[in-house]
């Protein structure tokens, strides 16, 4: 059966399906961190929300759509919330710090959920729509998967877009070089970081409550995202588009296929990728700064 | 009646707990050059980047047409209307030439005597940037490089241009031509502030010398009076 290509090929689709969305939350993580040296261990807690935001605004309207349209927003503002009262003073401090605050962030996002919603495993209803599967060489597969292989791929075409072909992507890019040479040029780089940390929020949101269709929203989700973002981020390299889609393609094919072929070893195939990448590339497959 | 445009007073500045700059005050006359001179580690990048706010351990006074800056941040000062080709040259390596010109095109602050520098006027005055429009920061030579970060400073359409040894690492060629563009500029009547290790052009160009030696000013005066005395040159420029 490993060899049949049907096989294969819904593992693929499964691969991509989770790439997307490791996609959405390592481009935010990677590009503010290229941007401002600034981890935030909390990207997965942005994510959970998102999941929770979605089923809270299902519950309350019955539509998965609009749970799908406001939840990220809902995400954002919670992002914004945080920018200002702690962020912003972190963003020079030393980086055992961010991540000890970071960090505590996850417990704190963690207990208000729990409190918030409990600790038993829900789950988002796909619309109707995707009720029906569709039928790929004899094979059925939900079509809700092929919807987010979708939306990964439109964000990824209009971040391109707008990252290079707009000025305010010229900032970013900029920015990620060499910040102090971007002031010195009469920008207010701290304004793109905002509106750059701003996106990123809006896309771990996004990822979340699309991902609370498919995977358990439960308390305990951010964490397993976590690790797998920050392995994309460190196998694709810090700060780049590229480096994201990469990243995410390689650890979402990893880890879906590792889990089939190599059952036993499936906790450690994506280790065993990113100690191999960083082996021949130290700085991981797409820096934009020299490592 | 000329006017002070830049004015930096009893500057000092750190890099953590090492005291750099000890007191320095110039001031930069409108449409006049300064040059500051000193040698390699005499505190001249440190005095350009503690008046650009890139270093932000300072104290004194920093006046720009006037105003206070010393509390500003980096873009402000910038968007008041001055322009910093840094030593480093501060190219991006990830946008193109024409990129790099692009992401600095501002408007001029002061309206009328200087016409507004575009893409093709710098393209104009460079054409080798024209031919590497499309090539990535990253690929030029440093020749092309300083050319560059002259040019993107002229997109913002400064009224006090700041140069931090633009000419230094270059091939002989380049020079000449990099100093023809800057005696061009001084004759259009834009305000500089040069920093060079040594005499030869910055001396040539300026109509006000000062010296730097270990973070304090060591000499001010006209270049023809700098001419004159050996003595100074020997202690503070090792010639
Ligand atoms: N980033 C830095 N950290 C600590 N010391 C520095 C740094 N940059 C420069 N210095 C020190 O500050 C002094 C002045 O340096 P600088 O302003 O670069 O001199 P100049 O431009 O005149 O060659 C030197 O002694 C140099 O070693
Ligand atoms: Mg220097």
């Amino acid at each position: 059966m490993f060899t049949d290509p049907t096989f294969l090929f819904i593992q693929t689709l499964n691969g991509l399906q989770l790439a997307m969305l490791l996609f959405l939350l390592s481009v935010g993580l990677s590009v503010i961190f290229g941007l401002m040296n600034f981890i935030n261990l909390a990207h997965g807690t942005l994510y959970m929300l998102g999941a929770y935001f979605g089923l809270w605004v299902y519950v309350n309207t019955g539509s998965f759509w609009v749970a799908l349209a406001l939840a990220p927003i809902g995400v954002m503002v919670v992002g914004m919330v945080f920018y200002v009262t702690l962020i912003k003073r972190l963003r020079t401090a030393p980086p055992l710090k961010q991540v000890l605050v970071t960090f505590g962030l996850i417990f704190v996002g963690l207990d208000a959920v729990r409190m918030s919603w409990g600790n038993l495993s829900k789950s988002i209803p796909t619309p109707d729509v995707f009720s029906q599967s569709v039928t790929i060489f004899g094979e059925i597969y939900p079509s809700y998967r092929l919807f987010i292989i979708g939306l990964g791929v439109a964000v990824f075409v209009i971040l391109y877009f707008v990252l290079e072909r707009t000025r305010i992507g010229s900032v970013i890019r900029a920015g990620v070089d060499d910040r102090d040479m971007v002031s010195c040029l009469g920008i207010n780089v701290d304004l793109a970081f905002f509106g750059v940390f701003c996106i990123g929020c809006y896309l771990a949101g996004l990822s979340g409550a699309v991902a609370g269709a498919v995977f358990p929203v439960e308390p305990g989700m951010d964490m397993s995202i976590l690790i797998l973002t920050l392995i994309v981020v460190v196998v694709g390299g810090l700060g780049s588009l590229k480096g994201a889609v990469v990243g995410s393609l390689m650890i979402g094919m990893a880890e879906t296929f590792g889990q089939v072929f190599l059952p036993q070893f499936a906790s450690v195939t994506i280790y065993a990728l990113m100690v191999v990448v960083l082996l021949v590339r130290p700085g991981g497959l797409f820096p934009t700064r020299a490592a | 009646m000329s006017k002070v445009l830049l004015e930096v007073d009893k500057l000092q500045a750190w890099y953590d707990q090492s005291h750099i700059l000890q007191g320095v005050s110039i001031s930069v006359t409108e449409g006049t050059v300064l040059s500051v001179l000193g040698r390699n580690g005499a505190g001249k990048t440190t005095l350009l980047n503690s008046i650009m706010a890139v270093l932000k351990k300072r104290k004194g006074r920093v006046t720009y047409a006037g105003k206070d800056i010393q509390s500003l941040q980096s873009y402000q000062i910038a968007s008041l209307g001055i322009a910093y080709v840094p030593e480093t040259r501060g190219i991006f390596p990830s946008l193109s030439v024409r990129e790099n010109l692009e992401i600095a095109a501002r408007a001029p602050i002061t309206s009328g005597q200087r016409e507004a520098w575009s893409l093709e006027k710098v393209y104009k005055l460079f054409p080798r940037l024209e031919e590497r429009a499309e090539n990535g920061g990253g690929q030029l030579s440093g020749g092309e490089q300083q050319m560059l970060s002259i040019a993107r400073a002229l997109m913002t359409n400064p009224d006090l241009l700041i140069l931090d040894e633009p000419t230094e690492g270059l091939a002989p060629l380049v020079v000449q031509e990099i100093e023809a563009f800057l005696t061009e500029l001084k004759q259009k009547g834009l305000t500089m502030l040069l920093v060079e290790q040594s005499l030869g052009f910055a001396t040539s160009l300026a109509d006000d010398i000062v010296i730097l030696g270990k973070g304090k000013i060591r000499w001010a005066g006209a270049p023809s009076e700098l001419a004159k005395d050996p003595k100074i040159q020997h202690t503070w420029l090792g010639v």
